[in-house]
């Protein structure tokens, strides 16, 4: 395979990321947008490692990546779940008491 | 004695830290003599160290005193450092002098005033920083006290406000000196690029060596200038002053008429080795500019009916005159003319300030007249400094604004542009004879109109102007001597009578221009102007004191109607119009303009604003929008767009 | 018994990357300060004595920044070296930025003290969050790989976001923290992105030294293949840096969550956050990618100017003070980014430019603190009241009180003897010696426009008189303590700058 192959996957993967944070009102759904980024991420650093001849630089980073993004999704989640608790919504249009 | 320098400024800044603390428990009017104490100590110092510069060889009489060395760090290498040569010295004569009367005339003027300690933690640390900024070794000590100059003037115009308008009665002042001081920080760098240093020493040196490149010479000049624009209310940056006069009346005296406004013209002078290696054009604004606001300034005067908006155009207008003076490379005149003026000018602002406090804190000259006879002191002090202002021999005005037309008549190197700054400078001349005799007539002599409003005041029941204290009336007497004196430090009859030129010459010598006239032409000059500015005193007499004359002298009346008429026709149409038509650009176009810069801060601000709408979809967006943008950037710049 | 033994007599020789612990040290303290703090205060039932925590993580802070300065010497004496296989540097910046981040740190445990138990939430929790947030911060700014360096940036983020939405009881700070997390996830990612394309393009992630960004980049001709690759990849780093500085257009989240996060950990963020994006921003930008600095240069010169004018035309139209010294913040990074945009000029002048933004860092993350504290007692019980009413009158109230914020807010004008100005001055100086005027021109015009809200501060505080409804301010010791450090730091730097320039420049020269 190519590794433009792996990169227009890894942009396209990014690109439908970012549209789905500036898009969507649901905070659970952006969260799982960054999520869809960092794997984006993910991608193209195990295809630039293969291309460099399996360098472990890459796929340490992934793994890294992979734990980060476990730590972010918990942190995150409960972040949601602090506010759904206080307003029983998680629409983030309603986080708008600061503003000017 | 060049030694302790350092204690000019450390008295007030003591005065300052001590009525801070004890101020409230010490009251009125402990903390007022003690403030007054301190400026008055400061003055003895100043003093006992012009006689020890006196005493030395004229090339000796140059001090530096460095009190610790501030940013000493390898390319930048600056000192807390004071500068006593008779330039600093003469300036902080009069700061101390006409400062320590101000406070006196203060404890009598805020007597029974609800924040009178506070008053005088102000007045001392205005004293403080205005003695930083005269006797500063660099820029930086220099803008040091600029910068608390401008925070207690703002401080003290906002003194009576009531917290409504507290936050935006300085604001104007805030502004304009923002601007100016704007262009002192751009000054203040490109001296610093240019001889890597920010004294002023260096500077002069660097400019008088020739090593100071005239295109960067230029620029500083016209840097600094802008700043002194700012501070000593020049066009278009005059607007704050005006309205300054909201201020407690001692303070008008001494930061908007005798002190603070004068640290532009001060400063101009400090650097006037700079100013001669310019362009010449620069000089040449600098002279248009001031001419510009003595005469602008005078017009609005002659159309204000409070008695202390009168003084404040009036202010604007002199310090147009020592711009102008500056412009025409005459620096001796510039701080000759500023040394009168701080006498004459102080004198009136404090009788106008006396004749506030008889009325009861009336202000408006149309419901005043013939106090003469209620406050005899007052009025006679008051006429004082009315004939110095107007430029009748022998009071001290009139010496130091011949000086400065006379620079004007005969500069040498552009003298069809000076000769018409001249004709400026004389007509201003005249209107300002003109409407100081206007002033006095409408709040001392005529008939007595405050009462037909006596019922106004209806809490004082039978209201009656008084005579203002002793100690208010101590340094009007004192301010009035100087103002009849204050020729004698300048006649232009001999070389020994010069004294104020042989003392700064060594500072000036490279930048001041050396005129071109003929004893003759020096003596009609001074003769003429001295002439027609008493035939503009005689029309105000005659148009403002008609009824009067009218009573006494038919014959001559008549005479005099025919010219009055026309005067009064003029005034009451076209000249009244000009005059309200220069007083409605001053209200709405430059005021508009200066309003405009804060609300166009603000107003963009609220566009801004907008923005921010609080959706975090719309923050991301704009992220993606900043992400794109430099995305762009640096992918045109890969494929060759940018070069 | 063999087969059990067998493991131990595998005598093979491992390469392992030299650790050297000792220069980890500063790192060690405040990971095991943390530790303890969590697992102490759950392992006892009651809860710790009042204050041990405070006590403890500011203990901490102390520690690791003399630790830090006994690492300052001997990089004095044995220059700056590398650590870790050269994932982590100790050398002049990292150091600087680092015992900003401790000041930082030790000043907002004393503030969050009497803070935490004010609002009657006291929790070891907290704590361990800051402790963590300045281990990372301390990572990034030591940091000499790409991977190091975005550890380093999550560890201080995800603790921040927490932080930012800490107080429980308050709407607002629930807010802050969730668009912190949901912004800060979001430039994270394109920092992400970023690595990645740079590791493409360069086939590393280290950034100075043998085989590294640096050298990659030296030469061409290997990268001009992959040159598109590359710039995309630098341009997606600078904005996951600029949106942890605050620069506009990278900005917008600062308001809200300043606003809405506790008090004391606005000020936490507002110091030491912004120190580490800066120390990270200069090490992996500035100093290992000089060959791309005609790319990247241009960027941050639009950055500064719109950070600069931005920044502060919008503070004048706040009425909430923290708000307003949200986007102060933002001005003072414009101010920052100046400094960076000299150093990318390289040679002399460039170091200049680092020195003045170590400079600017130090002095402002203690100015910040010391602000923001004054900003948490004047909130009083409830954190609420921030709005300019609540300073009215304070000048007669809690005169002290009011003459520490006037300090600090003067010094945030860049008044003369104090140490906001020098820092304002040395970064201005930078910009002009490296020839950018035009920046260095609308520096000073931004200062000009600025001024006006630090004094509209004042002048509430000493010219308008008080609310006799309002509750009266308490000054509790910790807090106060706090405040005396930052206005006497404050005035001493202002009065003599010297030693501090010249450390400064010491450290912009010593490096790894």
């Amino acid at each position: 395979m190519l590794l433009n192959q792996f990169l227009l996957l890894g942009a396209i993967l990014f690109a439908i990321g970012v549209y789905g944070v500036v898009a969507r009102r649901n905070a659970v759904l952006v969260l799982m947008s960054i999520e869809l980024i960092l794997n984006s991420v993910n991608i193209n650093l195990l295809a630039f490692a293969l291309r460099n001849g399996g360098d472990p630089t890459g796929h340490t980073f992934a793994l890294y990546v992979i734990a980060v993004a476990a730590a972010e999704v918990g942190v995150g989640l409960a972040l949601v779940l602090l506010v759904y608790r206080n307003r029983r919504s998680i629409a983030l249009d309603e986080l708008s008491e600061m503003k000017g | 004695m060049l030694n302790v320098i350092w204690l000019i400024p450390l008295l007030p800044l003591c005065g300052f830290v001590i009525n801070v603390v004890l101020g409230r428990r010490l009251g009125d009017p402990k903390s007022g003599l003690l403030a007054a104490a301190m400026c008055g100590a400061a003055f003895i110092v100043t003093l006992v160290t012009y006689f020890d510069l006196v005493s030395r060889p004229e090339e000796a009489r140059q001090h530096v005193a460095t009190i610790f060395s501030w940013i000493p760090v390898g390319g930048l290498s600056v000192d807390a450092a004071f500068l006593a040569d008779p330039l600093s010295i003469t300036m902080a004569l009069f700061i101390t002098g006409i400062g320590t009367l101000i406070h006196l005339y203060a404890v009598g003027y805020m007597h029974g005033d609800p924040k009178f300690s506070k008053f005088f933690v102000y007045l001392n640390l205005f004293a403080f920083s205005m003695l930083m900024l005269v006797l500063g070794e660099n820029m930086l000590v220099t803008f040091l006290g600029w910068e608390g100059v401008g925070t207690c003037s703002y401080l003290l115009i906002s003194f009576w406000h009531t917290r409504e308008s507290a936050a935006t009665a300085g604001k104007k002042a805030f502004v304009t000196n923002r601007v100016g001081d704007w262009g002192f920080m751009i000054a203040m760098f490109l001296a610093f690029q240019a001889v890597g240093s920010l004294s002023y020493s260096a500077l002069n040196s660097a400019a008088m060596g020739g090593t100071l490149v005239r295109s960067t010479a230029t620029a500083i000049t016209m840097m600094l200038f802008l700043g002194a624009c700012g501070k000593s209310a020049q066009l278009p940056l005059y607007i704050w002053l005006p309205d300054a006069m909201e201020g407690p009346t001692p303070v008008s005296a001494l930061i908007h008429a005798a002190t603070m406004v004068t640290a532009g013209v001060y400063l101009m002078v400090r650097v006037n080795p700079v100013i001669a290696t310019a362009f010449t054009w620069a000089p040449a604004v600098i002279a248009i500019v001031g001419a510009a606001t003595a005469l602008f300034a005078a017009t609005v005067a002659v159309a204000q009916t409070d008695i202390k908006k009168v003084l404040a155009y009036s202010t604007v207008s002199q310090l147009g005159f020592m711009f102008l003076a500056v412009g025409s490379g005459a620096y001796v005149a510039a701080i000759f003319h500023m040394v009168t003026h701080a006498f004459f000018k102080a004198l009136l602002f404090l009788g106008s300030g006396s004749v506030i406090h008889g009325m009861h804190h009336e202000q408006d000259m149309r419901r005043m007249g013939a106090l003469r006879k209620l406050m005899p002191i007052t009025a006679g002090t008051f006429i004082i400094g009315w004939l110095a202002i107007a430029g009748v021999p022998p009071f001290a005005g009139f010496w130091s604004k011949d000086e400065i037309l006379l620079a004007a008549w005969a500069h040498p190197t552009n003298p069809a542009l000076f000769k018409v700054l001249w004709g400026v400078g004389l007509f201003t001349a005249l209107l300002t004879a003109f409407y100081m005799t206007r002033q006095v007539i409408m709040v001392f002599f005529g008939k007595a109109r405050w009462e037909d409003h006596s019922g106004d005041h209806g809490a004082h029941g039978d209201f009656k102007p008084h005579e203002s204290p002793a100690i208010m009336l101590l340094p009007l007497v004192a301010l009035s001597g100087l103002s009849i004196v204050g020729g004698v430090l300048n006649l232009p009859f001999t070389d020994s009578t010069k004294r104020l030129l042989h003392w700064l010459e060594p500072l000036v010598h490279f930048g001041e221009i050396e005129g071109h006239a003929s004893a003759g032409e020096k003596w009609g000059l001074a003769v003429g102007t001295a002439a027609l500015c008493l035939a503009s005193m005689g029309v105000a007499i005659f148009v403002y004191q008609r009824n009067r004359a009218q009573a006494v002298e038919p014959q001559i009346l008549a005479d005099g109607w025919r010219y009055d008429r026309f005067v009064s026709w003029f005034m009451g149409h076209p000249g009244r119009q000009a005059f309200e038509a220069t007083a409605w650009v001053d209200r709405n176009i430059v005021d508009g303009a200066v309003n405009g810069v804060a609300t166009g801060v603000r107003r963009s601000g609220a566009v801004l604003r907008r923005t921010q709408s609080g959706f975090v979809r719309n923050y991301a967006l704009l992220i993606g929008g900043g992400v794109v943008l430099m995305l762009a950037w640096f992918l045109l710049r890969a494929v060759g767009v940018f070069g | 018994m063999h087969l059990l033994l067998s493991p131990m007599q595998q005598t093979d020789k491992l390469i392992s990357p030299s650790v050297n612990w000792g220069s980890l040290t500063p790192l060690l303290v405040l990971l095991g300060a943390g530790l303890v703090l969590l697992v102490g205060a759950a392992l006892s039932a009651r809860g710790w004595a009042k204050g041990l925590y405070a006590t403890l993580t500011a203990a901490a802070a102390v520690a690791a920044g003399v630790l830090q300065f006994v690492l300052w010497n001997s990089t004095v004496h044995h220059g700056p070296k590398s650590l870790v296989g050269e994932a982590l540097v100790v050398d002049g910046p990292s150091l600087f930025i680092g015992i900003s981040i401790c000041a930082a740190l030790l000043l907002a445990a004393l503030v969050t003290d009497d803070y935490l138990r004010r609002e009657d939430i006291d929790s070891p929790e907290v704590y361990g969050l800051y402790l963590m947030a300045a281990l990372g911060g301390l990572v990034m700014a030591a940091s000499n790989d790409l991977i190091v360096l975005f550890l380093g940036l999550e560890v201080l983020s995800i603790a921040l976001y927490v932080l930012a939405a800490s107080h429980r009881k308050r709407i607002e700070s629930q807010e802050a923290g969730l668009k912190y997390f949901i912004l800060g996830g979001f430039s994270s990612a394109f920092f992400l992105y970023g690595v990645a394309l740079v590791y493409g393009a360069t086939g590393t992630t280290r950034l100075r030294g043998p085989e590294s960004i640096k050298t990659a980049l030296a030469l061409t001709v290997e990268t001009d293949k992959h040159r598109a690759l590359l710039v995309v990849g630098v341009a997606l780093l600078l904005v996951g840096l600029a949106f942890k500085v605050a620069a506009v257009p990278f900005h917008s989240w600062t308001p809200d969550v300043y606003q809405g996060a506790p008090t004391p950990v606005t000020g936490f963020m507002a110091s030491a956050a912004k120190a580490a994006a800066f120390g990270a921003l200069l090490r992996s930008v500035v100093l290992s990618m000089p060959e791309l600095r005609d790319d990247w240069r241009p960027a941050i010169w639009v950055l500064a100017i719109l950070t600069l004018v931005i920044g502060s035309t919008l503070a004048v139209v706040q009425t909430n003070v923290k708000r307003m010294l949200a986007y102060s913040s933002i001005s003072h990074a414009g101010f920052i980014l100046v400094g960076i945009e000299a150093a990318a000029h390289g040679g002399e002048s460039g170091d200049r430019g680092i020195a003045s933004v170590l400079f600017y860092v130090l002095t402002y993350a203690v100015l910040v603190s010391g602000t923001f504290a004054v900003s948490t007692l004047v909130g009083r019980s409830g954190d609420g009241a921030h709005g300019l009413d609540s300073y009215r009158g304070l000048g007669r109230q809690r005169p002290v009180l009011a003459l520490a914020l006037a300090v600090f807010l003067l010094a945030q004008a860049g008044v003369p003897l104090t140490s906001g100005f020098v820092a304002k001055f040395s970064v201005i100086t930078a910009a002009a010696d490296a020839s950018s005027y035009a920046i260095a021109i609308i520096a000073m015009l931004a200062a000009v426009i600025g001024a006006f809200l630090y004094l509209r501060i004042i002048v509430s505080m000493f010219l308008e008189d008080g609310d006799a409804e309002g509750e009266r301010v308490s000054i509790p010791f910790g807090t106060g303590a706090a405040i005396g450090i930052s206005v006497a730091f404050t005035l001493v730097v202002g009065f003599f700058p010297g030693w501090l320039l010249e450390l400064a420049r010491d450290a912009a020269t010593r490096l790894y």
